[in-house]
């Protein structure tokens, strides 16, 4: 039933992030109406009180916008799209320099790695 | 708001409630887990007028807590429905009589979304069905309150999906507030604000989900879990 969440991190903020992912994958489109915040939270098998929390908080973020008695629409502001894609690379790139870090991999042979795989998946 | 304050609740030798003490704000959807004869259903009951404490006090928006509170909060016990003979359009018909709240188009149209058939005997529904015909019943009243006990106890997965589905569409956050007793708290969690945990007839936490999470780094069955472990 509904979503599947993960154990360790606040439902709310794991609703945000899924959100975040449909623009950035496009999913959602700028402009978009997203759901109401009662049919969003039917779906996703949440508290509506939840679902309101995640929608005042993609406002915050200037991710969407709520138009009076309309919705809530994604932010058809091109450049903080742009931004948020590249929060989203450096947060990927964070973590996985934390991890090759960790285990003491060195920058020459991780790059050349990467740049391995990067061919393949062009 | 409801308010109880070292309320306790005998039967016979044994002590149901022990001196609990707890505040339940209006607008959320509160879950109410423990152990069997943690003192759960005693609880609602008290919540609901229909026992009253042998000490200590229980009060509604600050007065005293009597049968008369039927009026703002509706009551959904574990037990099946009563009236087998009754199709579920007549069922609603009777609720109609008895509940000044009760509203027979939102009932009509829960159990719409419930896919329910109103010509439908409620002795020839299955079980599932029953059940949620129950929530319709329950739901179909514009009560303050919600007490649900064990709404989800001995029901398949898909109706369990439904009754979740119909609580969030058919209740107001705003205004209305929804106590659950569940022991399917990993289940329900995502729908809950807040969780109360009883243990012996006492609250041993009382913490938003949110709350869990964010400070404890794990989700409620894991906490719930570790409070009995530590024996709090």
């Amino acid at each position: 039933m509904g979503i599947d969440f993960l154990p360790d991190k606040p439902i709310y903020q794991q609703l945000i992030d899924r959100i975040t992912g449909d623009i950035i994958r496009g999913t959602l489109i700028p402009g978009e109406k997203l759901p109401s915040v009662r049919d969003y939270a039917i779906e996703a098998g949440v508290n509506a009180n939840t679902m309101q929390r995640v929608y005042k908080e993609l406002e915050q973020l200037e991710l969407t916008e709520t138009k009076r008695g309309q919705g809530s629409f994604v932010t058809e502001d091109e450049s903080r799209i742009a931004r948020l894609r590249d929060e989203m690379k450096e947060q990927l790139v964070t973590s996985f320099i934390q991890s090759v870090e960790a285990l003491g991999f060195t920058t020459t042979e991780m790059t050349e790695h990467l740049r391995k795989r990067g061919g393949e998946n062009d | 708001m409801i308010e109880l304050k070292e309320v306790s609740k005998k039967y016979g030798g044994r002590k149901a409630l022990d001196g609990l003490t707890l505040t339940l704000p209006q607008g959320k959807i509160i879950g109410l887990v423990g152990e069997n004869g943690s003192g759960k259903t005693t609880l609602l009951k008290l919540i609901a007028g229909l026992l009253t404490p042998d000490s200590g006090r229980a009060t509604y928006g600050g007065s005293k807590i009597t049968r008369k509170i039927a009026s703002n909060l509706a009551y959904m016990p574990d037990t099946d429905l009563f009236y087998p003979c009754f199709t579920v359009n007549q069922l609603f018909d009777f609720y109609d009589t008895q509940f000044a709240d009760f509203n027979p188009i939102k009932a009509k149209e829960i159990a719409q979304f419930l896919a329910i058939e109103l010509d439908s005997k409620v002795k020839s529904l299955s079980k599932g069905n029953r059940g949620r015909v129950k929530i319709a019943t329950t739901l179909g009243r514009e009560a303050d309150y919600y007490l649900l006990d064990e709404p989800f106890s001995g029901l398949d997965p898909m109706v369990r999906d439904d009754i979740t589905k119909g609580l969030i569409r058919f209740t107001d956050p705003e205004r209305q507030t929804v106590i659950m007793s569940t022991h399917e708290l990993k289940e329900m969690e995502p729908l809950l604000d807040e969780i109360v945990v009883l243990r012996e007839g006492r609250v041993i936490a009382h913490e938003a989900v949110d709350e869990i999470r964010d400070t404890h780094g794990k989700d409620a069955t894991t906490w719930m879990v570790s409070l009995f472990r530590e024996g709090r």
